[in-house]
């Protein structure tokens, strides 16, 4: 048997997996449990929270078939020689986005432009020469004459994937209303009313409608990006869509596996810190303080500074450039976890010398079960809505931190794409004349997408889980208020 | 009080020990001299003579933790351990090693450009982003609060680098009002630095806008509050007089412990808009791996966090009678 490819499990992949393999786990540990299972209902009933979460999964999807990594089989003359691979390593996105990837142009080109952004010297058929705008080699190769035809041709374009996402659109709400009505127990189209009208306990109106718009967005550019560049072109002749979709999952892998990386560390120092308290305590809050004492950003600096004179020294480890900035990011993963388990730490903590004097603690102790079966049947499951919400919270921060460790030099691998790397090449291009402004919208666009919806899934998930926090941060609901909500009467809750 | 700051001072220097530790793990037992060495003279071609000169010239050339052969207590004394912890105790800083310099001169003739910048960003924000806030409170729960509300999470939604390029990218090409980047000695600075303090409000606008929010939205909840409401004063004057007040002590733990390190400026901002400061100082640093520049930031940093420490509890004292440390 021979595979035309050869699967590969970089170090990130690998903990990606393993980070939803655990989601699952807990998933499945959650629907299994009346009590762990209502704040997540209050998620779901959340508008905000579920069409964040539409969002974010739009993001997942891409970032997986990112991860899946492979390596072609080159074609072999000797069959006895065993087979070997191409030393590039592909994802299962680069295999679907492959146009987009092959095609290059020389340098810029303009969002669904046919010729070059700048003038160039083009050798006429008669032997003299003019300065003008050449002729991409992809985009719009197409055409014949660009100037007349392509409006038409990207309005029918567009059209086409219009009607493909209004076509796929209406299949997906319908199987999402039979799935509802199915659950009710009641007729499709009283489900289908009460859901436009906005009367379903989940708001699916909102997730549909999100979907709508991300298919309607999406189909389109896909049909268009055939022919087109459509976010245009850098300066090396990458389209700008490729890099953009290449760099979600950069930003995931940051936003989760440092999280992962990090937890069992804040975990199992925080409930011994508190649980034992004494000496122990003692050790672990000087190593905390210590550590978050450090400014974080330095401290990544001198860490990664570090692991490039490691790098450089001990090259022949890193067998492939792929291999390498996997290593660097995963490498930032940790350095990133290391700065941050210090405040997730502290907490867990605090909560564990509340937890420990409560009576079912007491209670295990007389019966005499011992620390670490307390720690982990008792005070564990206790603290683990802690660690949701100051992961999910955390989670918007590290993607956002990645753009900026990126732009000082101590980010991700210069060959892994992010949005950091993206910024930090398209900020001094707004300078050019005339300004090359589709590398940076593109990037803005998608990194505000991602951290915003990120941030409204955060704060969904933490109006749930912990009950301190209702009416802190979430929107004020005009709703339950009638009338002027300005008045002087007592407010027992917001 | 004066014993309680001796106390915490006195805390002060095990974590700094342990942040020295760290440090010197990081730049001398993971990366040996030797390694430092090849990387500033270039990895190839490198003679070992070459290397033993360039650790010679730095002090490096000493074992790192343990001298067998020196006299007595020189076995911990003359080691690389020592010798740099004791002189990062002293505050002497040393020579960088990219170009030479006095790390300490530097750092004295770079802290003016960088409080210039971070001073007024952080005072005029306070001012700033405390009253919004206090504004979203008093308009709780009407269109005007959710439409605050709303701003806050999509303005912290941005990277703080797009409001850099953004600003640079409006006011200075498209309007041509102030100058993109760059500084000037004395009174003409205040044209370059008019950018970098503006884009610095917007960029913190979001995130401390709501976290003031939530703080006072939390204490409007409270007894006292219903009491003074009871009592007949206006709703400006309770947010104003009671529950600003007492919102005090959640605002400090967040404000004070960043003042020392207002000093030490910001990396980015401060490389984007070219200011001379002690943040683009550090970047510089970074990139051409220069590390003893790096490690006296490092150091300073954290010194400057844990004076920002003490200095919140002191300030707890000031504003809540009722915080006594003994």
């Amino acid at each position: 048997m021979n595979l035309p490819f050869k699967p590969v499990l970089l170090w990130t992949d690998a903990l990606v997996f393993a980070m939803i393999v655990c989601i699952l786990l807990f998933a499945w540990y959650t629907t299994r449990h009346e009590h762990l299972r209502a704040p997540w209902r209050k998620v779901g009933r959340s508008a905000s929270g579920m069409v964040s979460a539409t969002v974010l999964l739009a993001f997942v999807l891409v970032g997986v078939l990112d991860t899946l990594h492979y390596q072609l089989a080159l074609p072999s003359e000797k069959a006895e020689a065993g087979q070997r691979y191409a030393p590039e390593v592909l994802s299962a996105l680069d295999a679907l986005a492959a146009p987009l990837r092959m095609r290059q142009e020389r340098t810029f080109s303009a969002p669904f432009a046919a010729f070059a952004h700048s003038r160039e010297t083009i050798a006429q058929p008669d032997g003299t020469q003019r300065r003008d705008y050449p002729r991409l080699e992809h985009g719009g190769a197409h055409l014949k004459d660009p100037t007349k035809e392509r409006l038409p041709d990207i309005a029918r374009g567009a059209l086409q994937g219009v009607a493909l996402a209004a076509l796929l659109w209406m299949l997906t709400s319908a199987i999402i209303t039979g799935i509802a009505a199915a659950r009710a127990g009641s007729r499709f189209a009283d489900v289908s009313g009460k859901l436009w009208r906005g009367e379903l306990d989940v708001p699916l109106r909102g997730v549909l409608v999100t979907l709508g718009i991300l298919l309607f967005i999406a189909l389109p550019l896909i049909v268009l990006s055939g022919h087109y560049h459509v976010f245009g072109t850098d300066k090396v002749g990458q389209d700008v869509l490729y890099l953009t979709l290449k760099s979600v999952r950069t930003g995931l892998v940051i936003g989760t596996v440092t999280t992962l990386v990090m937890l069992p560390f804040a975990l199992a120092l925080g409930i011994m810190a508190g649980y034992f308290k004494g000496w122990i305590d003692d050790v672990i809050q000087y190593l905390y303080t210590t550590l978050s004492s450090i400014p974080g950003v330095l401290l990544i600096a001198a860490a990664v500074l570090m692991m490039q004179v490691y790098m450089d020294t001990h090259a022949e480890i890193f067998d492939s450039v792929t291999r390498r900035a996997d290593f660097r990011l995963l490498f930032l993963c940790m350095i990133l976890g290391i700065t941050s388990w210090t405040g997730l730490c502290r907490l867990l903590r605090g909560e564990t010398l509340k937890l420990r004097e409560l009576e079912y603690v007491q209670a295990a102790h007389a019966f005499g079960v011992g620390p670490w079966r307390i720690m982990a049947r008792h005070v564990l499951p206790n603290v683990l809505h802690i660690v949701i919400i100051t992961t999910v919270l955390g989670f918007s921060g590290l993607v956002l931190s990645e753009a900026v460790l990126s732009y000082v030099g101590v980010g991700v691998d210069p060959a892994t794409n992010s949005f950091g790397t993206m910024i930090n090449s398209a900020r001094l291009e707004l300078a050019r004349e005339p300004i090359v402004w589709w590398s940076i919208a593109a990037a803005f666009v998608f990194m505000l997408a991602l951290v915003l919806a990120a941030n409204l899934f955060a704060d969904a998930v933490r109006d749930a889980l912990d009950p301190r926090m209702r009416a802190l941060f979430d929107l004020p609901s005009l709703r339950r208020r009638p009338g002027r909500a300005r008045q002087v009467a007592p407010r027992a809750a917001m | 009080m004066l014993r309680y700051i001796i106390r915490r001072l006195l805390y002060a220097i095990p974590i700094l020990i342990g942040v020295n530790v760290i440090t010197f793990t990081l730049f001398f037992v993971v990366n040996t001299p030797d390694d430092m060495a090849r990387m500033q003279l270039g990895v190839k071609r490198v003679t070992p003579e070459a290397i033993e000169r360039w650790k010679q010239e730095r002090g490096y050339d000493k074992p790192l933790l343990y001298n067998a052969a020196a006299p007595d207590f020189g076995h911990f004394s003359d080691t690389i351990f020592f010798e740099h912890s004791a002189r990062l105790f002293r505050f002497e800083f040393g020579k960088a090693e990219s170009d030479g310099r006095d790390i300490g001169h530097e750092i004295a003739t770079r802290m003016g450009p960088s409080l210039a910048i971070a001073l007024p960003v952080f005072l005029v924000g306070l001012l700033a982003y405390v009253t919004f806030a206090l504004l979203m409170a008093l308009f709780r729960a009407t269109y005007l609060d959710v439409s605050g509300v709303i701003l806050c999470v999509a303005l912290m939604s941005i990277s703080g680098m797009f409001y850099i390029i953004g600003g640079q990218f409006l006011v200075s090409k498209l309007w041509n009002l102030v100058p993109i980047s760059g500084f000037a000695n004395g009174l003409n600075a205040w044209r370059f630095m008019i950018l970098p303090i503006a884009v610095g409000l917007v960029g913190g606008f979001g995130e401390s806008g709501r976290w003031y929010r939530s703080i006072f939205i939390e204490e409007i909840n409270r007894d006292y509050v219903r009491t003074a409401r009871a009592k007949g004063l206006t709703e400006g004057r309770v947010l104003t007089h009671h529950v600003l007040r007492n919102a005090l002590i959640p605002i400090l733990t967040g404000v004070v412990v960043v003042i020392p390190a207002l000093f030490l400026g910001s990396l980015v901002m401060e490389s984007f808009f070219g200011i001379p400061g002690l943040g683009s100082y550090t970047i510089d640093a970074i990139g051409s791996q220069d590390f003893a520049v790096v490690r006296t930031m490092v150091f300073l940093g954290s010194l400057l966090y844990i004076v920002g420490l003490i200095l919140t509890d002191i300030s707890y004292t000031i504003v809540d009678p009722r915080i006594r440390f003994e």
